[in-house]
């Protein structure tokens, strides 16, 4: 790397656009489409008897209505289970309009085509559907019970059941060890339901192509790659003619990375058929009742410990609420279960999880993934296992760690790639070290008797997790450089607004030794890169960034090929430089990549003069050998692939002063700060920048959303006057350290960051609130109307 | 999320809107800041089928000195109301409640005609009218009354003005000398509606004891719930006046309500913490005045 772009705090170079209201998102596309609105459940269970739309055929402006009985072909199938599991054993998932029966408000019935979206809505309210309303199954517990079933096919409303065991090193498992321990605990934590939540829904806008028999969709998704085998598949459309594009995406946090949604699938199957522009842009009462959820778990928790508060079996049972369907298979669950032993060498454990069915929205992967869900088990149990025994509540950490020393560290545990969940690396005594300075932890006792003279109340709080990141199987990157000297560099995965086009650039521009303007990136256009898995699991970075650095050093080798033999040296001896390759210590011999660019096209056409410079008389290239030799292509492009072993390892630890109200029981955070751990810094300031979201995140989880049902599974609060967002004066100034930890696993020695965020803090607060409190929190989010019940219950 | 359709109507002025509105009758719904009627409207909670735009209606954008107090055309912004001199001279709990109303960008829109005429028992306005005893000016084809506010709030989202009849103006009586106010309040989020909250008001006698003391609180019944705490307080100084035996009164006065935010009790408890915090501060700024 000649130029020091890696792990500089370059400014995000998408930002002066989306700032502006220069960003191009799915509804500023296709402004004369026609418009797509469904008609969806109001109710939570319920048999379709009839559906009359015949009032709603006099809108001026209709072009048409579909019920699940127009779909043809495999469009009339259930919707796909994406990550099928043995485990699985009841797996159901949606038909993309409903057939006979709806299991969630929210559900879509009936498609409407019509020129715009006023009229559309105007039709669908006419459109009369008559429904056989059943009792529905709300809440974990009451599908636990399977009295009343979701899918009558389901016994017992159990999806899907999982047992995972790792044993201590002489064989023993964790029930075993729990009894003879000579201290044990064992308590219930519940952790409710929330949601991605981008401020950007979901969104889908198709173009059919007659003459071309070709359809090109732009969807609001996180895996552009993934929508166009679905949608070919879904349609019977060859894969080369068709291409999805992911424009601008205000945010996905996991919503996204479902696919097929039902709209992705039904509008571009409307477009080809009535041989128009058809666009559904998702609305925020949509959004809420028929995307997905999560974080919904209630957890039991058994404990065995010794004197030092060493965890000597930990056994764990998770009831899961996966909602009506389960098409993104238990990744949910099988992360809370594996991830739970977090930085901590356990005796032995045991994890089970059941996943059940209710009448409510679907749930799947929301940053964080069943992290948030399992940190706060881990975490709640290390502070009960603290105040069981009197010790500090970093020294009880501080006894479970697992060493330096020993990694890679076997969990014992299959992780949601199927893969051995073995730890790569990470410094878990030092990151404790720096956190316990930064918030000032040895010291806080004073501070808080301080406080408590003034009458005030406060409270300090601590969570460590491990993060499991960049998940295979694989991403790609393509380089080329082109005769005018820039560079393009595609990857098939999509954007967010993380800062993609800012990182990869970074990488790009310091394996290739050129100035990071001339780079341009691409991200999730199947036009540009076919094959790609998404953007999840805090990937993006490893992945791809691993795939296009591999790419940059193909495209660099064959640029110093041709190189050397226009300046009849040895590639060893070249350098790039500002976009010049020149012999090492000897400026003069030098010779653009631009030019290099030219050089590696021998062409019969010239058109213009730099290109005079590769035509067959200009004698550039030796006639003993053909213009193109075996195995050589032309241009100067690199394509490569990454695919590790398996994932690696981030880490991290937060920690948090909270303040409550001795009166009004409500909770203020008076500082947050963060030790972060993954691996080699890109760029610190985009990854401060995701820590600082995830945070944001984290505390709305916190503190003021769920999602909230009533008996007859209407969600009450779908809209954002009800449903609590933390604003920016809610989300306290987040201080940060990081430490790095190289990864082994992958070129660039970096670790994933998207999700670190978000993924403690529950904990973190429930401890923080704990300890001003003196009263146990067992359940997150918390409000100042739930601490009140607390303090009268306690007294 | 898109409106039901609906006939526009943009009137150049008092008497055409009221023309408009004479014929729409109880089919009309008057568009001012819009910031609730625009979210009722595309949810499809409200479907009337004229929407009469008074935003044409310049004459009404005023805020002007009357004897006795304030009066606030139906076109005046929050946030025009907020940063008047004028206002916060004559009645500084208008200022103290507004800063308390949702944000920035909705203060710019909505009005705080366009606010009471809404009758949210949730909202800071509606207290403010109650706890001064203030009015609104209803006027309609041929006619204008004004209604004081302990008949103007009906119930939830429900007041006295008519089919129509357009909100014109209200009347804010201004501070009595050696008077003072507090507007405090918990809501979830800054901005958010508040899960309780309590305007006081509090006077003082020659001998600076306290000669009156009234709160208004929000989102503890169907319409603000106003409330005379003079007896309670005892007429002693502020410094020892029974703000607790106040609180209690109040609290046995209200009705509050659990919801997906707080629970009933919770409402009840708050109540009384904040009447005591606003009937001592509304007192410290008598004792200033």
């Amino acid at each position: 790397m000649t130029t020091k772009l890696f792990g500089e705090p370059v400014q995000r170079r998408e930002d002066p656009r989306l700032l502006t209201g220069r960003g191009r998102y799915l509804d500023d596309l296709g402004p004369d489409a026609l418009a797509a609105a469904f008609v969806r459940s109001p109710h939570a269970h319920a048999l379709i008897r009839d559906i009359d739309v015949s009032d709603a055929l006099d809108v001026d402006g209709l072009v048409a209505i579909y019920t699940w009985e127009d779909l043809p072909g495999r469009l009339a199938e259930p919707l796909p289970l994406l990550i099928p599991h043995p485990a699985l054993t009841h797996g159901r998932t949606a038909f993309p309009l409903a057939r006979e029966r709806v299991r969630h408000v929210g559900e879509p019935v009936v498609m409407v085509v019509a020129r715009d979206r006023y009229l559309a809505e105007d039709a669908c309210a006419l459109i009369r559907v008559d429904y056989e309303v059943l009792k529905p199954v709300v809440g974990v517990e009451e599908a636990a019970q399977g009295a009343r079933l979701v899918h009558d096919d389901v016994p017992g409303n159990v999806g899907a059941h999982l047992v995972q065991q790792a044993p201590s090193a002489d064989g023993r498992d964790a029930r075993e060890l729990i009894e003879d321990a000579p201290h044990t605990l064992a308590f219930r934590l519940d952790i409710e339901r929330s949601a991605s939540m981008p401020l950007e829904g979901r969104g889908v806008y198709a173009r059919w192509d007659a003459d071309d028999s070709s359809l090109r969709v732009y969807s609001s998704t996180q895996t552009s790659t993934s929508v166009r085998m679905a949608v070919a598949a879904k349609l019977g459309l060859p894969l080369p003619k068709v291409e999805v594009i992911a424009p601008d995406v205000g945010g996905g946090f996991g919503v996204k990375i479902m696919h097929p949604w039902p709209e992705e699938v039904l509008v571009p199957w409307a477009a080809m058929l009535l041989g128009r522009e058809v666009k559904w842009a998702e609305d925020r009462r949509e959004h809420f009742v028929s995307s997905a959820h999560e974080r919904a778990q209630v957890q039991f928790v058994r404990v065995g410990f010794d004197d030092d508060g060493r965890v000597l079996g930990l056994e764990v049972t998770i009831l899961h609420d996966h909602g009506a369907y389960t098409p993104y298979g238990i990744i949910v669950p099988i992360i809370t279960s594996t991830q739970l032993p977090g930085p901590y060498k356990l005796g032995a454990y045991r994890v089970e999880f059941s996943s059940v069915y209710t009448n409510t929205v679907q749930v799947t992967p929301y940053r964080g993934a069943g992290r948030p869900q399992a940190v706060f088990c881990m975490e709640r149990t290390m502070d009960r296992i603290a105040a069981h025994l009197g010790l500090d509540r970093t020294a009880v950490r501080a006894a479970n760690f697992i060493q330096p020393d020993e990694f890679p560290y076997d969990q014992g545990l299959t992780f949601q790639d199927g893969r051995p969940l073995i730890y790569d690396s990470g410094d878990y005594p030092q990151a404790l070290r720096l956190l316990k300075e930064l918030i000032g932890w040895d010291g806080f006792p004073a501070r808080k008797a301080a406080a408590e003279a003034e009458g005030r109340r406060i409270g300090i709080g601590i969570g460590c997790y491990v993060e499991g990141t960049g998940v295979g199987p694989y991403e790609g990157g393509h380089v080329q450089i082109t005769s005018d000297g820039r560079v393009h560099v595609s990857t098939g995965l999509t954007s967010q607004g993380q800062g993609h086009e800012t990182v990869f650039a970074q990488i790009a521009a310091a394996e290739l030794g050129v100035p990071l303007e001339r780079v341009s990136v691409v991200t999730g256009d199947t036009r540009r890169f076919g094959y790609a898995v998404g953007t999840f699991a805090s990937r993006a970075a490893v992945m791809s960034g691993n795939a296009i650095a591999l790419a940059c050093r193909k495209v660099r080798e064959k640029a110093l090929r041709i190189a050397a033999d226009a300046l009849e040296a040895d590639p060893r001896d070249l350098e790039i430089t500002d976009g010049v390759v020149h012999v090492a210590g000897s400026p003069k011999a030098a010779i653009p990549l631009a030019t290099v660019a030219v050089l590696s096209n021998p062409l019969r056409y010239a058109f213009d003069a730099e290109a005079v410079r590769a035509t067959q008389f200009a004698g550039t290239s030796s006639p003993d050998r053909p213009p193109v030799d075996a195995g050589d292509e032309p241009g100067l492009e690199g394509r490569d692939y990454y695919s590790p072993i398996r994932s690696t390892f981030a880490s991290g630890m937060h920690a948090a002063i909270v303040e409550t109200d001795p009166l009004t029981a409500e909770i203020r955070i008076l500082r947050y700060a963060v030790v972060h751990d993954c691996g080699n810094l890109i760029n610190p300031m985009i990854v401060e920048g995701q820590i600082h979201g995830g945070v944001a995140q984290g505390v709305g989880g916190a503190l003021y959303e769920r999602m909230v049902y009533d008996g007859h599974g209407q969600l009450l609060n779908a809209s954002f006057m009800d449903f609590l967002m933390p604003y920016a004066t809610e989300v306290p100034k987040v201080e940060t350290a990081h430490l790095q930890t190289p990864s082994p696993l992958n070129p660039l020695g970096i670790k994933g960051a998207g999700e670190a965020g978000v993924i403690p803090v529950s904990a973190v607060i429930a401890s923080a609130v704990e300890d001003a409190e003196g009263i146990p929190i067992a359940r997150m989010p918390l409000s100042p109307s739930d601490l009140f019940d607390l303090r009268r219950a306690a007294s | 999320m898109k409106p039901p359709p609906f006939d526009y109507h943009r009137p150049r002025s008092l008497g055409e809107a009221l023309d408009v509105l004479a014929g729409t009758g109880a089919d009309g719904k008057v568009l001012a800041g819009g910031q609730s009627l625009i979210p009722l409207l595309n949810m499809r909670l409200a479907a009337p089928a004229h929407l009469v735009d008074i935003n044409g209606l310049t004459e009404l954008a005023t805020v002007e000195e009357e004897p006795g107090g304030l009066r606030i055309g139906a076109l005046a912004r929050h946030a025009r109301v907020e940063r008047s001199a004028r206002a916060a001279a004559l009645q500084p709990l208008l200022g103290q409640a507004l800063r308390l109303v949702a944000h920035p960008v909705i203060r710019n829109r909505g009005t705080v005609v366009g606010s009471l005429v809404h009758a949210d028992p949730a909202a800071e306005l509606p207290a403010v009218l109650a706890l001064l005893g203030g009015s609104v000016r209803l006027a309609r084809r041929g006619g204008t009354r004004d209604v004081p506010a302990a008949e103007f709030f009906t119930g939830p989202l429900e007041s006295a003005a008519g089919p129509g009849e357009l909100a014109v103006s209200a009347f804010f009586p201004a501070l009595p000398p050696r008077s003072g106010t507090a507007f405090h309040e918990v809501a979830r989020r800054h901005g958010d509606y508040a899960l309780a909250g309590v305007a006081a008001l509090v006077g003082l006698d020659d001998d600076l004891r306290v000669s009156t003391a009234r709160v208004a609180c929000v989102s503890v019944g169907p319409v603000p719930v106003a409330a005379d705490v003079t007896g309670a307080c005892g007429h002693r100084p502020p410094a020892s006046a029974d703000w607790a035996a106040a609180a209690r009164a109040v609290q046995d006065r209200i009705e509050p309500e659990t919801d997906i935010h707080a629970t009933a009790d919770y409402r009840r408890h708050l109540t009384g913490v904040l009447v005591e915090r606003a009937l001592r501060d509304a007192a410290g700024e008598a004792l200033h005045a």
